[in-house]
């Protein structure tokens, strides 16, 4: 079953490969437009040969795992703060309610003038776009202890720390990764983003650079780079999640029997 | 009475601190960066005239509703079908995880080359970045539909159009919404941005125009004004988002009762 899908999903990129050779090859678009998939083969070839290329997807991944790495953090302490500390929550839901839809893109002219092409203009978009995910999906874990657990360890004579670290964070956790999931790809379109739009350089830069230079099929090239790095990211966030997690389900099983 | 008072100040006390924080910390402030808080709700009025509003926060939400609802339409449909088939989901599943990964803003100079840089360009953009989320929510919703459900349709003979109306969407509708919601905020950015790269109009030319001439009140202006227009659609988004799941709910509290 798991092998027929598998061959069927592979037909399915076939088809479409073939269908990105054929239909600049019968005239339907036109070549300029939309070179044909071998062209963009050859041209992806050319982008692993040289060397700007490494230097770019490597400034792209310092962007993505910085800017990740502080929201993260800053998202999971001050969603564990937020909660703990009696009446923040209600103190904090309006506030975090409205900052949350600004979309993060409308930073981009601030962070032009205060940082202009550095990494920093890049770090500020990736942090504030990826922080409410996580924040967000915190504050949900944290609410999802059980009560009992928690007035149990109370008894107990569980201090504030322990109940963080063995009630709260356990419980907390299987949320913290979905978070961690979503702003993983948001800190990618963000990094992409600043990059082609301020010029910091990256691959989104580069994508800007091949499109002002008329380099079509690199530019089809590197948007194949970042659509693949996506993909990475997401298999990588996934498996990440599931190994942190695979204590979880045990735990689970056994309280379910 | 109390509890409303109690929970009114709840709702307002932080952002009244915030703001008082702001007013105060950047009362005196010199540095042209961060202008006074006075100084730029000052020039809010000035900037955001009437006049304004009509010839670039207009044609921004034109673009953005023209591209979602494309989004929304073509998402819904096409998940639909791929979700109903098994066959069809195997093999167009790698090809969509692959499309959906491309982070959308790279879409902006890739579709500028087929449709120049006038409307077409980016309600096209947008309805291309928003499609994904929604197709493959509504793919993983459909499939999703409850067995017994749909086995319970299938030997009353409830069929075709009548089936997807009655069983399958309204099932597949919590997660629909979720794509939607997403696609909601990937919308907004690739509105800006597609303003910013080639635009003579639009919200985000008009921002990105006043950092360019350091009319800086102006540009702080302008991201008050995107931070709305983001809030605003949210809240839009979850009243219709009450609405319609509310009677979905409703329909499954009904149905719940009277069995």
């Amino acid at each position: 079953m798991k092998g027929l899908n598998l061959a069927l999903g592979a037909a399915g990129l076939a088809a479409f490969l073939l269908l990105g050779e054929a239909v600049p090859r019968l005239g339907l678009v036109k070549e300029a437009y939309f070179p044909p998939t071998s062209r963009i083969a050859g041209a992806l070839g050319d982008e692993l040969a040289d060397s700007a290329f490494w230097t770019a997807l490597g400034d792209t991944l310092t962007g993505w795992a910085v800017g990740l790495a502080v929201a993260a953090c800053a998202g999971v302490v001050a969603g564990v703060v937020i909660s703990v500390v009696p009446y923040l929550r209600e103190a904090t839901a309006s506030t975090i309610e409205f900052l949350r839809p600004i979309p993060s893109v409308a930073l981009i002219p601030l962070a032009v003038l205060l940082y202009g092409t550095e990494l920093r203009s890049v770090l500020l978009l990736v942090v504030y776009a990826s922080f409410w995910q996580i924040l967000i999906q915190t504050l949900y874990g944290v609410q999802d202890v059980d009560p009992v657990a928690e007035e149990t360890a109370r008894s107990y004579g569980l201090g504030t720390w322990a109940r963080i670290r063995y009630v709260l964070w356990p419980t907390a956790l299987p949320y913290v990764m979905t978070g961690l999931r979503l702003a993983a790809a948001v800190a990618l379109i963000l990094t992409i983003t600043a990059e082609l739009v301020i010029g910091a350089p990256g691959l989104g830069a580069r994508i800007a650079v091949a499109q002002t230079s008329q380099a079509v099929p690199d530019m089809y090239a590197l948007v194949v780079v970042t659509g693949v790095l996506g993909l990475l990211i997401n298999v990588g966030a996934r498996s990440v999640e599931r190994r942190a997690l695979a204590w979880h389900q045990s735990v689970r099983g056994e309280v379910a029997v | 009475m109390r509890r409303f008072l109690l929970r009114l100040v709840f709702v307002l006390t932080l952002p009244v601190v915030l703001l008082a924080v702001w007013w105060a910390a950047s009362d005196s402030s010199t540095d042209v960066y961060w202008p006074p808080l006075r100084t730029i709700l000052k020039t809010f009025p000035d900037v955001w005239t009437a006049d304004r509003l009509r010839t670039d926060a207009l044609p921004s939400i034109l673009r953005l509703s023209a591209g979602y609802a494309t989004a929304a339409v073509a998402g819904v449909a096409l998940g639909t079908v791929i979700g109903s088939y098994r066959r069809v989901r195997a093999v167009c599943e790698p090809v969509l995880e692959f499309l959906r990964a491309v982070p959308p803003p790279v879409l902006v100079p890739v579709i500028m080359l087929f449709a120049g840089i006038g409307h077409t360009m980016k309600i096209l953009v947008i309805a291309i970045g928003c499609v994904w989320p929604i197709l493959l929510n509504t793919v993983e919703g459909v499939r999703a539909v409850d067995s017994v459900m749909a086995e319970t349709a299938r030997s009353y003979g409830v069929k075709g159009f009548a089936r997807l109306r009655h069983v399958v969407l309204p099932s597949a509708s919590p997660q629909i919404f979720a794509g939607l919601r997403q696609a909601l905020s990937i919308g907004i950015i690739l509105m800006v941005i597609s303003e910013m790269f080639a635009a003579s109009n639009g919200l985000g030319f008009t921002v990105v125009q006043f950092q360019r001439g350091f009319a800086i009140p102006d540009m702080w202006t302008g991201i008050l004004v995107l931070g709305l227009l983001g809030f605003l659609l949210s809240v839009v988004f979850q009243l219709v988002e009450r609405r319609v799941l509310g009677w979905y709910h409703g329909l499954r509290a009904t149905t719940r009762r009277s069995r």
